[in-house]
């Protein structure tokens, strides 16, 4: 993933190739490592090999997500022959060296820089968001700072950025190391963040200094997710969340996405991929929500919304000849892609699908046809989301979310936010008894389920939309549509359609061709394409804003890395093919809904009105 | 107003001597490219912007180097505290800044150059772009140089936008490429990743300058000038309380006391060489000599009389460093504040003495810690002032406020400055 990264010549990952040609490739070199004879790949980093050895290199401004800064200067080690300290995470070993991870002159240097770092750095411990998940405190201890050598900033010099709705900017705790400015402009290409002013007055800025809700900031969160230290968080808005719960007036219930339950558990202690939805749902219970229910259930919604959607337009492409139909059709859950395409590519939005993302079709839901069915006054109900994102929070507070009179989700909450109120509810998750959701929801499929990872929701509208349109399931073995899984940036594939139902002879013979893209810099690809005309002939898109789908959102737990994500993709697999129920339109509650509220079917006036919903030209500058 | 100054009476024995334009080019089109490195390395001569690696090595690097792009680099961001050496070569001597790139563009295979010019200098730009013109007219530069088959090479100006950081060559090179001018990781070297990826030579405007003639006159004639490891002369640009400052040609291993007599500075107390990052020496170093063996400078020389507070003079340099840190690497961008906090300390007589002590270590890690030379060498003045004139100014700043324990006599140790 790294290879493909846009990138400052600067900060991309140097090999062999770059110091010494292509002939040194696949060859090995002798070094010495803490005294200690050794054989590696020529053009390796010192990191690597460290890694590789069990030799642990305090590290900052690296993060295996992101090209190579090498400004924080942790890292150095001494290499004889050498005046100067090198960076272990820049440093290619391409001839014999001796390395040395920590002499004397190491570890002084390491503990020096923590100290100039804390000298900087405003603010105590306790009173973070980050404590005991801190990579600089982690640091400190590790070193055994137990004074500010060099003194210690006691006013803060910043203004906390609280605009927006998702990221709040500290940057009081900010130690530059530009993790967040490489997030922002190589990993995701919206490039919001950048490093201005020079010496002392360096700063993490938005474009002319702007608050971040006036800037084009796609709200994804993934600079919270590689933040070291509490400069970067999510707006939490769990203290209303409470006062709703201890409200007794209220119905406050919760849904819960299929990703923060596939990673919670960390946020506990335990490893990545251990699934915890039942617990999670105790959980909820016994914190106060009066209903815990699956998001799933309205992922599957989703899925009937948008797979009718497609088959709409395909329809008035190939039979009514009609040109202004858009084709393909890209999906629209991602909150984060939403608001990228409104900014970077407000002429396309006709692309998007309509259908609205499975969080606010459940609190559309909730506050009309859950609310008829209870008997329940919907101004009573306080509908709040568990998710693994942190544009969901600005999602659930646009301004045209209210299309049943109420607003769809009052509330988002992370899962960071979750553990905590979960934590401080005194409760263990892992030790928690198991319980299921709630009903009238309660049962949902795996389709729903594996939304969480890129290429769930295509896996799960491929499912549906080809048993729709031929009456068979998807000729792919156990249901399980491989091509569309998997941390490759972008997939593509296609499946034919042949002896089609009756109704939809149109698209008899067609290879249903579809991409299955996450993070934004891959979206801008598939984009790029699609202005160069080369997407003719592709029906579906999958976009999802952050690296690895929402398994590996904003809101997710800290640390992130690619391993990481695969272990809580690989959760959700696995709990998907447990289920009874695979297929978004054989789940008995959406036949359910369908006959007893949204009864003209999917796409259908109702629908349309509670289910779908509208874009923003924004472009890139704001008023 | 000393005649130093003009033109017609500067004299020296390598870049001031006499130089007929075009002379070095044409030999140099009947000259191989081996025949011509080995004429530079023959020569010996050494970067001239401080650092003093080998021109050689750097040309020989990248002429190896597998690339069907390459670049020459004409370092004249001039940034350094007291340097204006190069503005003189480039208002006086184009031809031979001119020549030296077209000579290293031809030996390493490299098709296009290009003169980084600091911001301060854009007044010069317009007459070196008509120099070059001239050069093109005479088809000096463009294809088929010097009616040379297939050997190409043409130059163009970008400006600097004025940060000192930028005269570091991956720093100069990143802001080339539209960026902010930081410095790079380093491996990969310019030689093999350097402009746009490809192999590149970036050279300071008094190599460049030094080449036309070496090839004139061969490599082994630069010996007759300097000392055995740093052969040739030196441009010095001497500046302060002295009676003629201006631009001196001298050879390698002139001493201090040689250089103040000629520029006529009188009372010398002491005398920064290298600019704010070189290092302060006072009259009974005076003997030492100005050679890559013994004091290596890019040709700042900044003279500093009696009169003179030397606190004052080393607040300067580290306010200087402050600013021009260019705020990526943690040594560098916070390290300096803490030592410009230091002086601030002893200024207003609230030091420790085992603060100043514990910050002179702080030195020692940002010399070997830093990513790039103004990290590493920022710490010089800080050390070489405060121990080379230590009478002088602690004599003066006694601090009065603190016990020998450095508990400050209201109970705050000095450290805890918040």
């Amino acid at each position: 993933m790294k290879k493909e990264l846009r990138s400052p010549v600067s900060q991309r990952p140097h090999t062999a190739e770059d110091v010494n040609g292509k002939s040194g490739i696949g060859s090995e070199v002798s070094i010495e490592l803490n005294g200690e004879k050794i054989k590696v790949a020529l053009g390796k980093s010192i990191l690597d090999i460290c890694r590789e050895n069990k030799i642990h290199i305090p590290t900052l401004c690296y993060h295996e997500d992101l090209c190579i800064a090498g400004n924080c200067r942790l890292c150095l080690v001494e290499i004889e022959g050498m005046k100067n300290l090198q960076t272990a995470c820049s440093f290619p070993v391409t001839s014999p060296v001796k390395i040395k991870t920590f002499s004397d002159k190491v570890r002084k240097a390491r503990k020096h820089i923590i100290d100039l770092l804390l000298s900087e750095h405003y603010g105590e411990c306790y009173s973070c968001v980050r404590n005991n998940n801190c990579e600089l405190q982690t640091l400190a201890r590790e070193h055994g700072i137990d004074s500010y050598e060099f003194g210690h900033v006691c006013e803060p010099r910043f203004e906390i950025d609280n605009s927006s709705a998702a990221v709040i900017r500290d940057m009081d705790k900010c130690i530059l190391c530009r993790r967040c400015v490489r997030t922002c402009i190589d990993l995701q290409e919206v490039g919001v963040l950048e490093a201005i002013n020079k010496g002392y007055e360096t700063k993490i800025s938005t474009f002319l200094d702007l608050p971040l809700s006036d800037v084009i900031c796609i709200n994804c969160g993934q600079c919270i997710n590689r933040c070291p230290t509490g400069a970067l968080h999510a707006n939490d808005p769990s203290d209303e969340v409470w006062k709703a719960i201890e409200d007794p007036r209220k119905h406050v219930v919760l849904q819960t996405a299929p990703s923060p339950r596939a990673s919670i558990g960390e946020e506990f202690g335990l490893s990545p991929g251990h699934s915890m939805t039942g617990q999670l749902n105790t959980a909820a219970r016994r914190i106060g929500f009066n209903k815990v229910f699956d998001t799933n259930f309205s992922a599957d919604l989703t899925i009937m919304e948008e797979g009718t959607e497609l088959l709409n337009r395909l329809k008035k492409a190939l039979v009514d000849k009609d040109e202004n139909v858009k084709l393909p059709q890209f999906t629209s859950c991602s909150p984060g892609w939403v608001k990228f395409i409104e900014h970077f590519y407000p002429e396309k939005l006709d692309y998007l699908s309509t259908a609205k993302s499975p969080q606010q079709m459940f609190g559309a839901v909730l506050k009309t046809f859950y609310a008829e069915e209870s008997g329940i006054d919907p101004a009573d109900i306080v509908t709040v989301a568990l998710m693994p994102c942190a544009a969901k929070k600005f999602e659930c507070n646009r301004p045209e979310m209210n299309s049943s009179g109420f607003k769809d989700v009052d509330y988002g909450l992370t899962t960071r936010e979750m553990a905590k109120m979960i934590r401080e509810a005194g409760l263990v998750l892992p030790e928690l008894p198991k319980s299921g959701f709630d009903d009238p929801f309660g049962e949902a499929t795996g389709s729903g389920l594996i939304f969480g990872s890129t290429g769930g929701v295509m896996e799960a509208a491929l499912r549906t939309v080809y048993e729709l349109v031929t009456g068979r399931p998807v000729p792919f073995d156990g249901l399980n549509i491989d091509v569309c899984r998997g941390m490759k940036g972008i997939k593509e594939a296609s499946v034919k359609l042949e002896n089609c139902k009756k109704e939809f002879s149109f698209l008899e013979g067609i290879d249903l061709k579809f991409i299955v893209a996450h993070g934004t810099a891959n979206a801008k690809v598939v984009m790029d394409m699609l202005t160069k005309g080369e997407l003719s002939g592709y029906h579906f898109v999958e976009i999802m804003a952050c690296p690895g789908g929402c398994i590996g959102g904003g809101g997710q737990p800290i640390p992130t890395s690619e391993s990481i994500r695969k272990l809580r993709a690989k959760a959700i697999y696995d709990e998907e093919g447990s289920l009874p129920v695979r297929k978004s339109h054989e789940n008995p509650k959406i036949k359910y809904i369908y006959e007893k509220y949204f009864s003209d079917g999917p796409c259908g006036k109702l629908s349309h009105k509670l289910l779908h919903t509208g874009y923003y030209k924004r472009g890139k500058f704001i008023k | 107003m000393n005649n130093l100054f003009m033109k017609k009476d500067r004299k020296g024995p390598v870049l001031f001597s006499e130089y007929k334009p075009g002379s070095a080019l044409l030999k140099a089109a009947g000259m191989s490219r081996e025949d011509i490195l080995f004429e530079i390395k023959d020569s010996g001569l050494k970067g001239r912007g401080g650092a003093g690696f080998p021109a050689s090595v750097k040309w020989m690097l990248t002429a190896s180097a597998d690339s069907d792009r390459k670049f020459i680099v004409c370092n004249a961001d001039e940034g350094e505290p007291g340097t204006f050496k190069d503005r003189v070569l480039l208002t006086e001597y184009p031809e031979l800044v001119i020549e030296g790139m077209i000579i290293a563009g031809y030996t390493i295979g490299a098709k296009e150059g290009i003169i980084y010019l600091r911001a301060e200098y854009s007044y010069i730009k317009e007459f070196l772009e008509n120099k070059i013109e001239e050069y093109r007219k005479n088809n000096l530069l463009g294809k088929n140089i010097a009616s040379k088959e297939g050997v190409e090479f043409d130059i163009k100006i970008r400006l600097g936008s004025g940060a000192y950081v930028c005269g570091e060559e991956t720093a100069l090179i990143e802001s080339l490429e539209g960026y902010r001018g930081e410095p790079r990781n380093k491996p990969p070297f310019p030689v093999n990743t350097g402009y746009l990826g490809c192999p590149t030579v970036v050279n300071n405007v008094e190599t460049l300058a030094a080449v036309p003639h070496i090839i004139n006159n061969g490599g082994e004639w630069l010996h007759k000038f300097g000392t055995d490891k740093s052969t040739g002369s030196k441009l010095f640009s001497v500046s302060g309380d002295c009676r003629y400052p201006g631009v001196y040609e001298l050879p390698f291993g002139i001493s201090i006391k040689d250089l103040l007599e000629i520029s006529g500075a009188e009372n010398t107390k002491a005398v920064q060489i290298g600019g704010a990052s070189g290092l302060c020496f006072p009259e009974s170093e005076f003997g030492r000599k100005l050679s890559f063996e013994d004091i290596s400078t890019g040709g700042s020389v900044m003279i500093f009389d009696k009169s003179r507070d030397m606190l004052k003079v080393l607040k300067n340099f580290m306010e200087f460093f402050v600013e021009e840190s260019c705020g990526q690497c943690t040594p560098c961008r916070i390290g300096n504040v803490r030592l410009l906090e230091g002086v601030k300390m002893i200024e207003k007589n609230e030091y420790t003495p085992e603060y100043i002590e514990k910050l002179k270590e702080l030195c020692g890690t940002m010399k070997i810690a830093s990513k790039c030379g103004l990290g590493q060498s920022s710490p010089n003045p800080f050390l070489s002032i405060l121990e080379n004139f230590k009478d002088e100014i602690f004599g003066k700043h006694l601090n009065l406020n603190y016990d020998e324990k450095g508990i400050k006599k209201s109970g705050i140790t000095a450290a805890a400055h918040c």
